[in-house]
């Protein structure tokens, strides 16, 4: 027997949830002091797969092996006692709770309870591996990359040396992610086993040493990072050549659709989000929406969707394809009077169910959320709904049991499908996204992105709020970077470079005020 | 000091002591994230098993004792309502049942239980007694309530009264200073986060469910043996006292240092209508009474409006309170 035993060994685990099976036969390794990409599209199995080993769920069949051990994990405690630690997609965190108590709660019960000692060794903890946490201060104050700070430390502090994290950096900002590698690499290089999930291929390879591909729950292979290329780990992850490009059409005769003057929103603090905001968008064009999230991203779009009242002095004003040159004032109007107008809205919030779609419903009861009111008819025509899912289940693969399964019962990644297709099904004239790829896989990313230009050559406004500079500067027409709740600028996309939209976005650029 | 406002005060305590011993109970329930709305059922369950038993014991017992018939009461009534608590934690958490539904049946469930076997004793009389758990349940502290009117009022009461207030310090401690408190609040406020860090969410419903059923047992018991002179009857006001119970949890934002004076508060709030009159020298009409009665609901949804306006985390209910938790659900 060779000494060196990897830190966790997978052995022919299947899982099967009623008829759809998640995991088929998957066999594994990840060793000590290594990094373990694991990359698959959305419903793959990749988060199904990782529960086994954290103990959320029981494989069907087969065996874990940690270090060359057989064992059984019924539940996070086991695992927990094994050393793996899981850092899921959404936050294991009581809200209520400081951090300090947070990390008391997951502590072994055979320790003495003592909440200063939990404090002492929480800050070792943070020192050893260069964290920035205030073991005092409540959840619920928390930004995002705090609570992900949070959740590692709280693993850590249980002893944790297999570490899994799944889509780490979906919520977070580059700078932020960039923050995390540094200490994923201070980890691995301390002897601990990381699996990381993402769906950022270039994160992939800039952190993994190993990349490991599901396919429809079963396991294709795995490649050493250094011999990889994003076109190959694609093509492994689909199972077919995928084109990775971008497809920009130039606008055709692009005719002003929204003018958007001196759009302020006040915060809670008297520091308002959203500052003289004051731009246009062209039919015809995607105007990419660059920035920090929370800069004003969302009072933006959610302004001119009638969801949040201005302050006095704003003009929104909307030019409709058949009214000719009389534009229409948005502001005061309410959110479905504007709807109607064709301007819509698809926010794709942090939580993919909290606005948009209803999760106990099937998919095409949530296409019906936009059509019931339709026709005169006191009862509601459920066929053009149930086409309109079927349709978008074809278009976009929406891998589901059937369109009568409630959505919050689907992958994040097929919610968001479903989200989006709705959406763009509805035939706008003004179309906003935002985050309209978070989560999703590359291939449905560019589905969308493909969808985005096509709405983009029917003559739609496109607003596009993105989180990838890349993807922005290949996508879009032109881009408007937000700092600060202030437009900083509105460049064009086919000439800017990443470093301009970077500076642009953490500093305002001095006498261009308005843009 | 004012006699009318003596007596105010002791019929105020003994009353907000068995809705105090109610809303402990319901506190440390919905910590959990239960919402048992059987309270009122589980009052008549406690108070019916603690009277039966102690009038039982009197009956059959040749020379009875004051202390064993105080123990014996006390543990019927803890048992009959635990078990009360008990069907509720299976029904919602291993069936998983829905709360409110399963709370109101067990309301009434209790409430026909106890009227059900309360007619084999009362054998056609309106009402039935057991004098001598009265005697040893409304006894007062010897020397101390004998000082004057500060110690009639202080100490002038039965132990279950004094019991209530070392008890909510004690719940108090538990869920803020011990491993088990701060399991059983996550579960309340995320069982997914409690279930992955290890805490075994059911164990932890199933037994705040029961302690808590348990504590409003006593509130039953308090009323029939002690506030209620030991007495069985047909009517009575038991249901009225365990909604006030509830109301009690949500005026003290599950708090249960709130719930001691709080409960006091809404004892004076629910007599205003037979003491303030004579206190401030006027007559009100009886009509008015039954209106006075519901100042302490007024008083509750007050307290939530301003609790919702604050929008204060800590104020605000455990966040799973009302829904069953399945481990493999999304």
């Amino acid at each position: 027997m060779p000494k060196r035993q990897p830190a966790i060994r997978l052995e022919h685990i299947t899982k099967t949830f009623g008829s759809v099976v998640a995991n088929r036969d998957i066999s594994m390794e990840v060793d000590r002091g290594e990094i373990l990409a694991l990359l698959g599209e959305n419903g793959s199995g990749k988060t199904t797969l990782m529960n086994m080993i954290a103990g959320i769920y029981y494989p069907d069949e087969g065996h874990i092996f940690l270090d060359g051990e057989p064992v059984d994990i019924r539940s996070p405690r086991d695992a927990l006692a094994h050393g793996v630690g899981m850092i899921h997609q959404h936050f294991k965190l009581v809200d209520v709770f400081s951090a300090a108590e947070n990390i008391a709660l997951a502590m072994g019960e055979d320790e003495k309870f003592d909440l200063r000692r939990v404090r002492q060794q929480a800050r070792a903890i943070c020192e050893k591996y260069d964290f920035a946490l205030d073991l005092e201060q409540k959840v619920y104050e928390m930004s995002v990359s705090q609570k992900q700070t949070l959740e590692i430390v709280k693993v850590l502090y249980r002893g944790a040396d297999i570490l899994i994290l799944d889509e780490p950096t979906a919520v977070l900002t580059p700078q932020e992610a960039e923050r995390l590698f540094v200490v994923l690499r201070n980890m691995r290089a301390d002897g601990k086993a990381i699996i990381i999930i993402t769906h950022k291929l270039h994160e992939v390879l800039a952190i993994s040493d190993r990349v490991a591909i599901l396919r429809k729950g079963e396991y294709v292979g795995d490649v050493a990072t250094k011999d990889a290329t994003e076109s190959a780990l694609t093509e492994m992850m689909v199972g077919e050549k995928v084109a990775l490009d971008i497809r920009r059409t130039p606008p055709k005769d692009p005719v002003c659709r929204l003018r958007v003057r001196d759009l302020t929103v006040p915060g809670p603090e008297g520091v308002p989000l959203l500052q003289n905001a004051s731009f246009e968008a062209y039919g015809g064009e995607i105007l990419g929406i660059a920035g920090i999230s929370g800069n004003g991203q969302r009072e933006l779009l959610e302004s001119i969707a009638g969801l949040q009242a201005p302050a006095p002095g704003a003009r929104i004003e909307y030019f409709p394809p058949d009214g000719g040159d009389t534009p229409v004032e948005l502001l005061g109007k309410s959110p479905r009077a504007i709807r109607e107008a064709g301007i819509h809205l698809s926010f794709v919030p942090e939580d993919r169910l909290g606005m948009g779609l209803v999760g106990s419903m099937g998919m095409t009861d949530n296409m019906m959320l936009k059509s019931y009111g339709a026709g005169a008819s006191p009862l509601v025509d459920r066929r053009a709904p149930h086409e309109l899912a079927e349709e978008v289940r074809a278009s976009l693969g929406v891998v589901t049991p059937g369109l009568e399964t409630p959505v919050s019962q689907l992958s994040g990644g097929n919610v968001q499908k479903v989200l989006v297709g709705r959406e763009l099904a509805a035939d706008p004239v003004v179309l906003m996204t935002a985050y309209a790829v978070r989560g999703l896989d590359i291939n449905t990313s560019y589905t969308i992105y493909r969808l985005l230009d096509e709405q983009k050559q029917r003559g739609v406004a496109v607003l596009y709020v993105g989180e990838e500079l890349d993807v922005l500067l290949e996508l879009c027409d032109r881009i408007l970077v937000l700092c600060g709740g202030r437009v900083n600028g509105i460049l064009d996309a086919r000439t800017a470079t990443k470093e301009e939209i970077g500076l642009r976005m953490t500093r305002l650029v001095e006498g261009e005020a308005k843009a | 000091m004012n006699s009318s406002l003596v007596a105010w005060i002791l019929r105020a305590v003994p009353f907000g002591t068995i809705i105090m011993y109610g809303a402990m109970g319901e506190i440390l329930t919905e910590k959990s994230g239960n919402l048992n709305l059987g309270v009122p059922g589980i009052m008549y369950l406690g108070g019916f098993a603690g009277f039966a038993s102690a009038y039982y014991y009197e009956k059959l017992a040749p020379h009875p004792n004051a202390v064993l018939c105080v123990l014996l009461s006390l543990l019927c009534a803890l048992a009959a309502s635990m078990l009360g608590g008990l069907i509720y934690a299976f029904l919602t958490v291993t069936l998983r049942a829905n709360q409110n539904v399963t709370g109101l049946a067990l309301t009434t469930f209790g409430m026909g239980v106890a009227n059900f076997f309360g007619v084999y004793i009362l054998n056609g009389a309106t009402y039935s007694a057991a004098p001598l758990a009265n005697k040893a349940y409304a006894a007062k502290l010897p020397v101390l309530s004998g000082l004057g009117t500060v110690g009639q009022v202080v100490f002038g009461y039965g132990f279950l009264v004094y019991a209530a207030i070392v008890i909510a310090v004690a719940l108090h401690w538990f869920l803020t200073r011990t491993r088990a408190g701060l399991a059983l609040r996550a579960v309340g406020e995320n069982p997914a986060t409690a279930d992955a860090a290890g805490v075994n969410v059911t164990r932890h419903k199933y037994l705040a469910t029961s302690i808590g059923a348990g504590l409003c047992g006593v509130g039953g018991l308090y009323y029939v043996l002690d506030y209620n002179q030991g007495i069985w009857s047909t009517t009575g006001q038991m249901e009225a006292l365990g909604w006030l119970a509830v109301a009690l949890v949500i005026f003290t934002t599950w708090k249960p240092l709130n719930a001691i004076w709080g409960a006091y508060l809404f004892g004076m709030l629910y007599w205003l209508y037979q003491f303030l009159p004579s206190i401030l020298g006027l007559s009100i009409s009886s009509a008015m009474t039954e209106l006075v009665q519901m100042v302490p609901y007024v008083v509750t949804i007050l307290v939530l409006i301003a609790v919702s306006l604050r929008r204060k985390k800590e104020d605000q209910p455990p966040a799973h309170l009302g829904l069953a938790y399945f481990r493999e659900e999304r």
